[in-house]
């Protein structure tokens, strides 16, 4: 400022940003998203700790070749130590291959279960929240009727009879999940239906098809992608609630709750590293899920951004 | 308010009637007939086709749900072949002992988890608040099983306080006086519960205390400790209501491991054997109490909801 108040006015020069402030480009909706996403370091925690555990799953096996395959009688029930770095189990399995094993299982499952579970949920909200009327009430009692049902009886008892694999089971877990996210997208595209530039497409002659699939889901995109990793964490605790029970995925296949419950008749001999280290797993991957969903809702969430 | 209650009576009725077909058909089309429990494995085709015709199971299945439900009505759930009983009499045998380990949990939860989240709310971004948070944050990720396996490692393994296994009496009144047994299934459920309720709480009691009406309250001069309690106390209980009729189905599930983890003969072990027997009538008829329960907690829910808050009723 103490250029001005000496009185002439400097020259103007548009290259150069004026004084008191840059402006700056304008901040669009999503980097400022992504913006504050990357100043909340819980949020960045969980991001780091799935990011840990896909590659612990899906590369760990690389590196790492423990027995998970063969049982090995002369190896049972090994405490932690050289060799086996989370012990045996009763089979002589290596605790720390199966664990990379069934962290395949759940992040596959919790990925694809919730992929499935928000494709259908938001066509559903889409259509349901666009079509209005008749067709609208009909297909929200649809989503009713699915919501009262004990979702974990219906797939125990599906899983029970048909076996249970990672399709199957993502299969049967997103077919029962798309519900929240159908009523979130319908809520937004209600909201959104009556927006000039929905009308403005409207008038341009712009199909439903269209209508839904370039104007009104991406705009509702906020919701779904804050829902999809409440969805993972879902789905990773139901077949971890699956594997307990004891109706939880083939061998050679393993899943968390399996080697959970596999340990649990050796808790009275203490011999801990069967439970505790998987235990963990799934407890660290719901609860980075579930910090990465919190953040991203308030990062979205316009009243809450911090200006 | 009448209006209000007939239509929500109205729709309630009619997705309990689609929740039946659905499960009705679905678990028809994975267990067509049970001729083989009754006949044994090495039934011949013939005998079966008798059998079934005998019993009605060759029948258009819309026609067997229309007769199937004609029983329920008369309280009749159908006959457990495995088990050589009717369900309704399985049914009667335990549904009180879960009943008693589910409201307790609930009601124990709600108790705690309101003064907490209030707490929470007031005391905001304390020391207090985080360590709360934090916990309730950890319970929330903790599959039941793991929180009941690390409860009975401590307290029943290490500590010898509490038995590891829920109460095995027949008589309701011993399991009600039981809290050696009945301790660790209580708290396990709980502590579940709590997690999932605080933070609601926490985050209505926020909203409530940016509200006009409390800062109004303040300024009238009221002491602190009434506009707590009168003001808002009231309005951030009232998402609870919603909350713990919408968690039903989360808790049914809760109780199913609960019961299968402590070996508590309630209706989740009832429906944890019936698993593994494949007994199809004891299946269908937990999973339709499930779902009746779910909407029954619901309707309740939203007529208490429009009581307590008139806004309701006018959207």
């Amino acid at each position: 400022m103490s250029q001005t108040s000496a009185g002439a006015l400097p020259p103007l020069d548009i290259t150069r940003a004026p004084e008191g402030g840059g402006i700056g480009p304008v901040q669009t909706g999503w980097r400022l998203a992504l913006r504050e996403f990357a100043q909340n370091k819980l949020a960045l925690t969980g991001l780091v700790v799935l990011v840990f555990f896909v590659l612990f799953s899906f590369i760990g096996p690389v590196f790492y070749h423990g027995n998970y395959l063969t049982s090995d009688l002369l190896s049972t029930n090994v405490p932690p130590g050289a060799g086996h770095p989370l012990g045996t189990n009763n089979q002589g399995y290596d605790e720390l291959a199966l664990i990379m094993k069934g962290g395949q299982a759940a992040l596959e499952v919790g990925f694809f279960s919730a992929f499935i579970a928000i494709v259908i949920g938001a066509l559903w909200g889409a259509i349901s929240g666009l079509a209005g009327g008749i067709l609208d009430a009909v297909m929200m009692r649809v989503v009713d009727v699915f919501l009262s049902i004990p979702f974990l009886f219906i797939v125990l008892i599906v899983a029970v009879r048909y076996g249970a694999s990672v399709l199957s089971l993502s299969l049967l877990i997103g077919g029962f999940s798309w519900l929240v996210p159908a009523r979130l997208v319908r809520g937004e595209v209600l909201a959104l239906r009556v927006r000039d530039f929905v009308s403005a497409a409207r008038v341009a002659g712009a199909g439903q098809t269209r209508l839904i699939g370039r104007h009104l889901l991406p705009n509702a995109l906020g919701v779904v992608i804050v829902n999809v990793t409440f969805q993972v964490a879902d789905a990773i605790l139901a077949i971890a609630a699956l594997g307990f029970l004891g109706f939880g995925l083939q061998w050679p296949n393993q899943d968390w709750g399996d080697l959970l419950s596999n340990g649990v008749g050796y808790l009275q001999d203490g011999y801990w590293w069967q439970v505790y280290p998987v235990g963990a797993c799934i407890v660290l991957v719901v609860m980075a899920c579930n910090l990465i969903g919190d953040a991203l809702r308030d990062s979205l969430d316009v009243r809450l951004r911090r200006r | 308010m009448i209006g209000y209650i007939a239509r929500r009576l109205g729709t309630s009725i009619v997705v309990l009637l689609g929740v039946s077909v659905f499960i009705f058909a679905l678990l028809h089309a994975i267990y067509p007939s049970p001729a083989i429990d009754v006949l044994g494995p090495r039934a011949n085709t013939v005998l079966i086709q008798a059998w079934n015709k005998q019993n009605g199971f060759d029948d258009p299945w819309i026609v067997q749900y229309l007769r199937y439900m004609g029983h329920l009505l008369q309280g009749n759930f159908g006959y457990s072949y495995k088990l050589n009983q009717s369900v309704a009499s399985l049914i009667s045998g335990v549904w009180a002992r879960s009943a008693w380990l589910s409201g307790v949990s609930l009601v124990l939860s709600v108790v705690i988890a309101i003064p907490l989240g209030v707490y929470q709310a007031i005391r905001r971004n304390t020391v207090g608040d985080y360590a709360a948070t934090s916990l309730a944050f950890v319970l929330y990720a903790m599959p039941v099983f793991f929180l009941g396996l690390i409860l009975i490692q401590v307290f029943a393994l290490d500590l010898g306080w509490f038995s590891f296994e829920g109460s095995q009496s027949t008589s309701l009144l011993a399991i009600i006086g039981d809290w050696h047994a009945m301790t660790l299934p209580v708290a396990t459920l709980t502590l579940i519960s709590i997690a999932l309720f605080s933070r609601y709480i926490r985050s209505s009691s926020m909203d409530v205390l940016a509200q006009d009406y409390i800062k109004v309250a303040r300024a009238k001069g009221l002491p602190e400790r009434l506009v707590l309690l009168r003001h808002l106390l009231r309005n951030a209980c009232l998402p609870m209501v919603t909350l713990i009729g919408l968690s039903i189905p989360q808790l049914l599930a809760g109780n199913l491991i609960t019961e299968t983890l402590f070996n508590y003969r309630g209706l989740g072990l009832l429906f944890y054997t019936a698993l593994q027997d494949v007994d199809y009538n004891v299946l269908l008829a937990y999973t339709l109490i499930g779902a009746a329960l779910t909407i029954i907690g619901n309707l309740v829910a939203d007529i208490a909801l429009s009581v307590a808050d008139p806004r309701i009723r006018l959207a």
